[in-house]
């Protein structure tokens, strides 16, 4: 409570508030443009918030982050075509009802179960703050360092089917972010006697290279497909009204959004996972998942809601982002000299509520404004991808140029933006690149500093959290190996 | 035969597990980050160097190490996955999809190169016209949007959020009074 009056004061500057106004409406609206989503909106815009205050530039981004997956809903559930990449276990349900004409139902099920769930994860995570507050300091250099390897190693495992890609790319991360002048030895680190490569990769080039550059080659170089939204008709109120029969599974599927949320390197993708298998173990009507359920509807939109307000905990703890958004938004810490960790929790309370206020504040707006424009919206879901492609590539030059007014670093986006859209064809994953660069320095600096107090591997175990965190990764390793010998005996014997 | 099939089976058996999904052009990029990977194994030596009475632990060799080793045993694990999965025709046409990509990187480089000399607002504005035209968008009204939106483009980050870029070089062949206008806002 204490917290509670002086983080209102910083929410309610008119700087943060606009910020807030255009980052949730620009989020649902980029959200509900296939083929642009939040990653590339933020790309975009990080190098534009540097010059605003912390708060200001983190607002905007939060709102762009934690609205765009109601944006998102909206072309999953008329088109069957998912807005983000996390809106696509809402087409299985979502689509259905609309082809049953139930559209309307489906987008209020899908708007209530959203609120639904970032409402309930950001109240849990102002609860748990003060608990959050006494644990955060218990972790020096070597949980870090182990939070951060738990973290990557749950993010190469969690991608099935692309472990192998997955580990390639977060190896590759790693490396070029050691790429450059080594800041203790002041050794050179495979910049093959090029000045330009003497500063090392910056984050934020790649992102955009990776994240916006790829997208707009994509984009421009496919063809426009164009499928009619359902037409709708009627309110979308009484079908959230409907969502309180379903208050059980929103609970249990925001809960799991919130749970796996906190955990770094997971996100939403399991999260929504979990919950949808849930709803559908428990339903009464199990056969109808995949036919316009709409338990499973909700199930997918809460839990995929209650992720960002759970993902922002390992960053702000621990300054260890637990997913490419979160890790971008660290960007605009450093930059501004805020320093993500144990001392932001204790030191900075006032402004970490002030967040989690700001994402309730954005949700709201969110709501608000689609209840108001889902019928313009779909006009916006139509734009041709071409000329979103023309869209994305204007803007990126505004990100990249305007961080240095570097050719180089435009080119070096543009090597980047080849390479991520080969990635995206071939289906292998983005994200590991990014994380493998923040969580890579990360860990190279904890790995340093812990090692001067370590005299054996025994040390490790002297400290509860850190053995927790050993025997966390050690029990991820021996469950992988597990499910390969059973994948194994299943499929190969 | 009998005993040839039981020596090999397990074998084989094993190399199904790496069995995944392929698209086209796998193959290719699975073969092509196998030989970056290796490469830079082969640059390692050369391009780090160990710092003297440092520990292990710190040692600027130790995270470039543990990163090139990691991605050339994955690179090789990711090869033996695409070599086992089953393959989709379609390996040139998938090449030629990339090849594509440099075209569109081509005109950003173009966007890039000529901003600092025609100026930002020319630029946006003829590139998002080009681009338009070169999509198939050539009506009127589908040109005029393209003018809309570069120029929306330009209002919205130079002159509302003064984002930093430079102006023309040809900006300086104007009156005193307009050119430091343009260089400001446009």
């Amino acid at each position: 409570m204490e917290h509670l009056l002086p983080a209102f004061e910083l929410l309610l500057q008119p700087a943060v508030i606009v910020a807030l106004l255009i980052g949730s409406v620009g989020g649902v609206v980029i959200g509900a443009i296939p083929g642009v989503g939040p990653a590339v909106a933020i790309a975009i815009l990080l190098p534009t918030t540097f010059i605003f205050e912390p708060l200001v530039g983190l607002s905007l981004l939060l709102g762009i982050y934690g609205s765009s997956m109601y944006g998102g809903a909206l072309p999953a559930i008329l088109m069957n075509t998912p807005g983000t990449a996390v809106n696509a276990l809402t087409t299985y349900d979502g689509y259905p009802l609309t082809r049953k004409g139930q559209a309307q139902r489906a987008l209020g099920l899908a708007y209530s179960a959203s609120f639904f769930g970032a409402v309930v994860s950001i109240i849990s995570l102002v609860v748990l703050m003060p608990v959050l507050a006494k644990v955060a300091p218990m972790f020096g250099s070597r949980e870090i360092f182990l939070a951060a390897l738990f973290g990557i190693i749950l993010m190469i495992l969690t991608h099935r089917g692309q472990v192998f890609a997955a580990g390639m790319m977060t190896c590759f991360g790693i490396l070029l972010n050691t790429v450059g002048m080594e800041p203790i030895n002041y050794t050179q680190r495979f910049t093959f006697g090029q000045s330009w490569l003497s500063s090392g990769v910056n984050l934020v080039v790649v992102v955009l290279g990776l994240f916006a550059l790829s997208q707009a080659f994509l984009l421009l170089s496919g063809s426009d497909k164009h499928v009619e939204p359902q037409k709708i008709s009627g309110s979308v109120f009484s079908a959230m009204r409907e969502f309180w029969q379903h208050k059980r599974v929103a609970a249990v599927s925001s809960g799991a959004g919130v749970g796996i949320g906190i955990i770094p390197g997971v996100g939403e993708f399991v999260s929504q996972f979990v919950a949808y298998s849930y709803a559908s173990r428990t339903s009464k009507t199990p056969e109808q998942f995949g036919k316009g359920a709409p338990e499973g509807l909700i199930a997918s939109e809460a839990a995929n809601n209650s992720v960002p307000a759970a993902a922002l905990i390992p960053l702000l703890a621990l300054g260890v982002p637990g997913e490419s958004l979160t890790a971008m938004m660290l960007a605009v810490f450093y930059v501004h000299n805020v320093v993500p960790g144990p001392q932001l929790l204790t030191g900075q309370m006032d402004f970490v509520i002030a967040l989690y206020l700001a994402l309730l504040f954005l949700n709201i707006v969110a709501l608000l404004f689609l209840l108001g424009s889902t019928k313009t919206l779909i006009r916006v879901i139509n734009i041709p991808n071409r000329i979103v492609g023309t869209m994305v590539l204007l803007f990126s030059f505004v990100g990249v140029y305007s961080l240095r007014n570097s050719l180089t670093d435009c080119l070096i986006a543009t090597g980047f933006g080849l390479f991520g859209a080969i990635l995206k064809r071939l289906n292998i994953p983005i994200v590991p690149i990014i994380l493998g660069m923040v969580l890579g320095g990360i860990m190279e600096a904890k790995f340093r500093s812990a090692m001067t107090r370590i005299q054996s591997p025994f040390d490790l175990f002297d400290r509860p959290i850190s053995a927790v965190l050993i025997i966390a990764i050690v029990g991820l390793l021996l469950m992988a190996l597990r499910t390969a010998a059973q994948h194994y005996r299943r499929h190969c014997t | 035969m009998q005993e040839k099939t039981g020596i090999e089976q397990p074998s084989v058996n094993v190399l199904k597990m790496f069995r995944r999904e392929r698209r086209r052009g796998d193959f290719v990029f699975a073969v092509a980050m196998l030989v970056f990977s290796l490469f830079l194994l082969a640059s390692f030596p050369s391009q780090t160097t160990r710092a003297e009475f440092t520990a292990w632990s710190a040692q600027p060799t130790l995270w470039p190490a543990i990163a090139v080793i990691g991605m050339v045993i994955f690179a090789v694990l990711n090869l033996l996955g695409s070599v086992m999965s089953p393959r989709i025709p379609g390996r040139l046409k998938e090449l030629r999809v990339w090849l594509g990509f440099t075209e569109f990187a081509g005109w950003f480089i173009v966007y890039v190169l000529l901003v600092p000399v025609l100026g930002y607002l020319p630029m946006s504005l003829l590139m998002a016209v080009a681009l338009f035209w070169r999509s198939g968008y050539r009506s009127r009204k589908m040109l005029g949007f393209a003018v809309l939106m570069g120029l929306g483009t330009v209002l919205l980050f130079k002159t509302g959020l003064r984002v930093n870029v430079p102006g023309g070089a040809v900006y300086e062949w104007l009156p005193a009074g307009l050119r430091n206008f343009l260089i400001v806002y446009f």
